[in-house]
């Protein structure tokens, strides 16, 4: 007891990272959902159907599946790197997220800010220093199977993160300099207010930066390895990719590692770039308290039509729960005490999941890129691009200071 | 025991055993992953240093630039097993004893010095962080020639290796 008093940070450290694991995997679980359906949409399918109403436990039946099969490991793969691989991938993306400000750092518990596990005053470069570390996961999976096919593919992804780490890295240093700081919640504390000449724009940096902006959102759809950059799993050429040999619950770390990595990356362009949990309206619409609550209410009164009009047996059981549980939540974010809490969370979600539904629609818009064409793409039009942007940018601030001498 | 000092030692002691297997370990991968894990600890040490610019650029740099480019060329040659030989008799008698006195004598005078009793009286780490603004300002301001000298250093490596690595046409 003594050493918890001593030690509120550990403690609160500990309650954080716990809860938000919690939502993070449930996030990851229902991201594949969303995906599917999305991509069924946009190729005229139904997507995910029969497991639960809208095929709502998918998730949860894919996951049971995972864990039961049987897990094979290949007699001549290198026994412990092979195992390694997918805890590193998994581990790797998941502490990245403990660095993403969820919502103001002034809304504190024991002293604590409750929507951050870990503010750090070098937060960008940490994360980056993380995500540099994210290749070996690929590349040892693909090494250590000791089979063709996922050797060519942990070869072509670990070149492929490589070179698009550069663009990506540099293609963020203008918003540095704009921000003049690393620490994230600083970062978008800089984007309060709106521009002076034109009061109805956010000061938000995607504006100044747009062409930091296209770079980032170019470089890190490649750096995780999605469509139309996912080369290491060109199912047509090279089987599975890196994840050619694994099976049951090893493969599914590297799914989830997958996904967690487009949820920092959506988090990170929303902090960088769109204001984090700010919100577009001025602070004066105080209507806007009422937003979250009111969306989910209308998302609750939809689905009880939708429940009482098109479910049957025990669907219509599985969408009243959620019509419950949507109606219980929003009328929860209509409480005074409750609505400024929920104003920063609710912004930061709204914008990632813009960028979520904007990588499932690449994945059903675009086809592959050829190998090569990556690379030229990469080191060709990306690297110069951000390298003219960084460059144009330092000097615009620096031409105040120059009329000034 | 306080909290700094229990993962000074931890960290520290990760970084010898990497060290050790870096030498040991007969797979060249092994080897380039024990240096990663060297590579980790040492800047898990510069954090408790206060350092923290330091230990970021460390691992974005080391362990996440370079060594990755050791893991991809050791890929991408396949390269096999290391083969050993025994011992030679001079590297047996007299080079592993003198790597002995090397150790002792380098823990004596750290040791003695004053850097050493502040470490092993448990204030090694540092109360106040270095800033990334601080850090910057003094390679900008103090040490610039220095700095553009070393880069422009590294840029001609960078050309010459290209103009090897050339083919000719």
């Amino acid at each position: 007891m003594e050493f918890i008093a001593q030690h509120p940070v550990l403690v609160v450290s500990l309650v954080k990272i716990a809860v938000l694991l919690f939502i993070v995997m449930t996030a990851l679980a229902y991201l594949t959902w969303f995906e599917r359906k999305v991509v069924a949409r946009i190729q005229s399918r139904w997507g995910p159907y029969y497991v639960g109403a809208h095929g709502l436990l998918q998730p949860l039946a894919d996951g049971l599946k995972f864990l039961f099969k049987e897990d094979l490991t290949p007699p001549a793969s290198d026994r412990l790197i092979y195992t390694l691989a997918p805890f590193l991938a998994l581990s790797l993306a998941l502490t990245a997220i403990a660095l993403i400000p969820f919502g103001p750092p002034e809304i504190q518990l024991l002293g604590q800010s409750i929507f951050i596990v870990s503010n750090l005053d070098i937060g960008l470069l940490f994360l980056f220093a993380i995500t540099s570390i994210g290749v070996y996961g690929v590349a040892l999976a693909g090494w250590s199977s000791n089979s063709k096919y996922p050797l060519l593919g942990g070869l072509r992804s670990s070149a492929q993160m490589i070179s698009y780490e550069v663009s990506l890295t540099l293609s963020v240093v203008g918003v540095l300099l704009l921000a003049g700081t690393l620490n994230f919640n600083e970062i978008i504390a800089g984007q309060h207010g709106y521009f002076r000449y034109v009061p109805f724009i956010p000061r938000w940096h995607v504006f100044p930066q747009i062409v930091g902006f296209l770079c980032y959102i170019t470089a890190a759809i490649a750096e995780t390895n999605r469509i139309p950059f996912d080369l290491p799993e060109a199912e047509t050429e090279l089987v599975a990719g890196f994840h050619t040999e694994y099976s049951s619950f090893k493969f599914a770390m590297f799914f989830m590692a997958e996904y967690a990595n487009m949820i920092t990356v959506s988090c990170l362009a929303t902090i960088l770039f769109f204001g984090g949990w700010l919100s577009p309206f001025p602070d004066s619409w105080t209507w806007q308290l009422y937003l979250p609550g009111a969306l989910l209410l209308l998302v609750g009164a939809y689905t009880a039509y939708d429940t009482a009009l098109n479910m049957h047996g025990i669907a219509r059981i599985q969408m009243a729960v959620v019509t419950l549980l949507a109606l219980g939540i929003g009328a929860m974010c209509l409480i005074p005490a409750v609505r400024p809490l929920i104003q920063g969370p609710f912004w930061f979600t709204t914008k990632v999941l813009v960028f979520l539904f904007f990588y499932v629609w690449t994945r059903g818009t675009l086809p592959r890129f050829r190998y090569d064409q990556l690379m030229s793409f990469g080191w060709k039009l990306l690297l110069p691009v951000s390298l003219a942007n960084l460059l144009i940018t330092s000097f615009l601030m620096i031409l105040p200071l120059l009329s000034h001498a | 025991m306080s909290l700094p000092f229990i993962v000074f030692f931890v960290c520290a002691l990760l970084a010898v055993l990497g060290a050790v297997l870096l030498i040991v370990a007969r797979e060249p991968i092994h080897s380039a992953l024990a240096l990663v894990l060297v590579m980790m600890s040492l800047a898990v040490l510069y954090l408790l240093l206060g350092a923290e610019f330091i230990a970021a650029v460390q691992i974005i740099v080391y362990a996440g630039a370079i060594m990755v480019l050791f893991v991809f060329v050791i890929m991408l040659l396949n390269a096999g097993v290391e083969e050993r030989t025994d011992w030679s008799k001079i590297a047996k008698f007299v080079g592993a004893p003198l790597g002995l006195v090397l150790l002792v004598e380098i823990a004596n005078r750290f040791g003695s010095s004053e850097i050493g009793r502040t470490v092993a009286n448990g204030n090694g780490a540092a109360n106040q962080a270095v800033s990334t603004r601080d850090l910057s300002a003094a390679l900008f301001h103090q040490y610039l020639f220095p700095f553009e000298a070393t880069s422009i250093l590294i840029l001609i490596a960078i050309l010459g290796a290209v103009i090897l690595a050339r083919k000719d046409e």
